[in-house]
């Protein structure tokens, strides 16, 4: 594997590959050091174009436990916001010999485009509204662990699907991994043809019970001002997963920030059926193994020996 | 009334083209011929190798086809404002390299062509460097602001070819139907791009399968084909005279024939790349092959192609939108909208439509002529004591479009890299030489 820009280039023996790595990187997680040598003297450059915090605070950490260098590069207050194309800030950073370009920006196919100029592994790290794959990978990390194998599991996506690279990403994912995949929400918010990816559409949650798996989207309330839903209140009285909703044996997912009292309601965030910190956590494994995976050069599936060594501070 | 087309000084052509396949569907022309070019205009037309070289060049035409040159209603040249796109020197070269003898320029430049000075000032600029002959249009309302109408009458009587907002809709249907009440007076057709924006919003490809799988804001078709119903009824209750630009879609064709059948007086232009793409050509998110109206489907552009064949579509219009390479080389959302499309017109259309045996040669160069008709031009033809507007094509030569470069000063063209047969190697453009093919070989004394 080259770069990560699309879940679409992997397989299900791709993603389980990653997800196994991950699992032998929880171990040193759990280790007093947490650091391994793994790739050290490597370079990972952070470039974000939208605001973000768990996302690049997750890839620095990955970086950092495997002892690459990093680099973040904000747009703000930087030369993007002199005017520099997109292409000119990838051909000056690459000046830099990064070995990996971890990239998020609000437009679609922006991490396959930089993947042409620059020799840099391209890990897409959300591309407008297009796919999000560190966090379909993490997520199924986190199901993985929860729940076990996904296989016949039913897996409802709930909310703003037409405004969610998570969404598209874990439609993807979740079925390659053998899961049913039904998206749930207003129907101002799915997107037309959605069914093409595979998943089933619901325009109401009558049918919830059947989840194995609810998985939450974030309501941004700019699609209240856009006309997108009437109400926030009627957004939630319809589509907001709550303690009437969210059966005892479901698992609830979500990929943050959440908004309590609109998607989620408080005792539902709070309640052991809750997987969500558990998907944070996940963030920084499944990241370490992707940028373990793309930067180790050997592709083999077990770590050289030497690499998950403590490295002392 | 002032001429519509302008070109620039040049030599009226002498020749004598000898031997080539001369067809002209409207001439009812298909066979070798010798055709004698004297002065301009063609003199003479006889048996193959009969005609006297009377001291004129000789072009060999021996398995050539001689065509009537084509006309293009849609192009964008970019100037005045935008001259690192396209200028009036390398848009007019390009037309000519694709065999065109007339294309009708897009007001939508900068500043916007809608008051008399400034189409004036355009068409003098047209009179010292255009290549063939180009005929300017102006706009419906005033900056394309949709608000206030231009000055059609004046503009009409400075030379405008006919009126258009392209790029932009016309919004209001108020506004519509006032420039329909004073074209009564301006005269000149009013060609309209269609699009609701509050169907279209943000959106950069078509609505359906591929935008939901890239998570990028779709274009529906609904939003092209309920503006021109809207526009064909307005057209009919006020008897004016509509030309619908760059159909997309299988609702727009449906709301076209509607509108034919009940004789509203309305033409209507499909482009090559809407005949021969679609948006699963955008999977990749290239830039290239973002267009307004986007790429759509296989079974829109199947209807479109069968709808220029039945002549419910009248003519091909190339839409030629050039952008500059660093404008086109960012992400798909950000990319302005826009392929050229001169130079690859006949090419592309006679390697996939007239070789798979989808439409006849025949038809082809009336649909890629029939342009000059709706907009009251004249219709180039292959007759003696007419003008020479002549495409002297080769139809088994095999290239790959864009391989030795392009003369439009952009080179974003959906056709690049794609292996073509069928190029244009010699184009005579109101009796002048405006094109050669680089390694044309003479022949003669």
């Amino acid at each position: 594997m080259r770069h990560l820009i699309s879940i679409e280039d992997l397989d299900r023996e791709g993603i389980e590959r990653i997800v196994d790595q991950a699992r032998r990187f929880a171990e040193v997680s759990d280790r007093e050091i947490k650091k391994v040598p793994a790739l050290r003297g490597r370079m990972v450059l952070n470039l974000f174009y939208e605001a973000s915090t768990r996302t690049r605070s997750s890839f620095e950490l990955a970086a950092k436990r495997l002892s690459a260098d990093v680099v973040n590069f904000a747009s703000s207050g930087s030369s993007v916001e002199k005017g520099e194309s997109l292409k000119d800030t990838i051909l000056t950073l690459g000046a830099h010999k990064p070995d990996a370009i971890v990239i998020r920006t609000p437009w679609a196919g922006a991490a396959a485009l930089v993947s042409r100029w620059t020799d840099a592994a391209i890990v897409n790290a959300g591309d407008g509204k297009h796919e999000h794959p560190t966090q379909a990978l993490l997520d199924v990390y986190t199901l993985k662990s929860r729940f076990g194998d996904l296989d016949d599991a039913n897996v409802w996506i709930v909310g703003d699907v037409a405004h969610s690279r998570v969404a598209r990403s874990n439609i993807l994912a979740f079925q390659k991994m053998g899961a049913k995949v039904t998206v749930a929400g207003p129907p101002t918010l799915i997107p037309r043809n959605i069914e093409a990816l595979g998943c089933e559409v619901r325009y109401r949650l009558d049918d919830l019970a059947q989840a194995d798996v609810v998985y939450a989207l974030r309501m941004q309330k700019e699609r209240m001002t856009e006309a997108w839903v009437p109400s926030m209140r009627e957004y939630a009285t319809w589509y907001q997963i709550n303690g009437r909703r969210l059966g005892s044996r479901q698992i609830l997912m979500h990929p943050g920030p959440v908004n309590r009292g609109i998607e989620l309601s408080g005792e539902v965030v709070d309640s052991p059926q809750a997987a969500i910190v558990a998907q944070v956590e996940a963030g920084v494994v499944v990241r370490m193994a992707v940028l373990y995976e793309l930067l180790s050069g050997a592709r083999a599936t077990e770590p050289a020996p030497n690499d998950m060594e403590p490295q002392p501070a | 009334m002032t001429e519509i087309l302008v070109s620039g000084p040049a030599a009226p052509a002498d020749l004598l083209i000898r031997d080539a396949h001369v067809l002209d569907p409207r001439e009812r022309i298909d066979g070798r011929h010798d055709v004698r070019v004297r002065d301009g205009v063609i003199a003479e037309i006889g048996e193959p190798r009969s005609l006297e070289t009377q001291g004129a060049e000789v072009v060999e035409g021996a398995g050539r086809h001689l065509l009537p040159g084509f006309v293009d209603p849609h192009v964008h040249f970019r100037t005045p404002g935008q001259e690192h796109k396209e200028d009036l020197d390398t848009g007019t070269r390009a037309a000519a390299a694709g065999g065109f003898v007339a294309v009708l320029a897009m007001p939508n430049t900068d500043p916007v062509i809608d008051s008399a000075p400034l189409l004036r000032s355009l068409r003098d600029a047209a009179a010292r460097e255009a290549r063939i002959p180009v005929g300017f249009t102006a706009a419906i309302t005033r900056g394309l602001q949709g608000a206030e109408l231009t000055e059609m009458a004046e503009l009409r009587v400075e030379g405008a070819a006919a009126f258009t907002d392209d790029g932009r809709p016309v919004v209001s249907a108020g506004m519509l139907r006032k420039a329909l009440q004073y074209q009564r007076l301006a005269g000149g057709v009013l060609a309209l791009h269609e699009e609701d924006p509050s169907l279209s919003g943000r959106g950069v490809m078509h609505e359906g399968e591929m935008s939901a799988l890239l998570g990028v804001a779709g274009i529906p078709s609904v939003s092209e084909s309920t503006m021109i119903a809207r526009d064909a009824a307005l057209a009919g209750y006020e008897s004016g005279r509509i030309h619908i630009q760059h159909l997309s879609a299988v609702e727009s064709v449906e709301a076209v024939a509607a509108a034919k059948s009940q004789g509203v007086r309305i033409t209507c232009e499909v482009s090559p790349h809407h005949l021969l793409l679609t948006h699963d050509d955008v999977r990749e998110l290239d830039t290239r092959f973002k267009m307004n109206p986007p790429l759509r489907t296989e079974a829109d552009r199947k209807v479109l192609v069968e709808a220029l064949r039945i002549g419910t579509i009248d003519c091909v219009a190339t839409d030629h939108a050039p952008h500059a390479r660093d404008e086109k080389d960012v992400p798909f959302e950000q990319a302005p909208m826009g392929t050229t499309g001169l130079e690859t017109s006949f090419a592309v259309l006679h390697t996939d439509l007239v070789g798979p045996g989808i439409l006849s040669l025949g038809l082809l160069i009336e649909r890629m002529t029939a342009g000059a008709e709706l907009f009251d031009l004249p219709v180039p033809r292959i007759a003696k004591g007419g003008p020479a507007n002549l495409a002297l094509v080769d139809l088994d030569a095999l290239w790959i479009a864009g391989e030795h470069g392009w003369e439009s000063r952009s080179d974003n063209s959906a056709f690049a890299g794609r292996r073509l047969k069928g190029r244009v190697v010699m184009t005579i453009a109101a009796g002048t030489v405006a094109f050669r093919e680089r390694a044309f070989t003479l022949v003669g004394k």
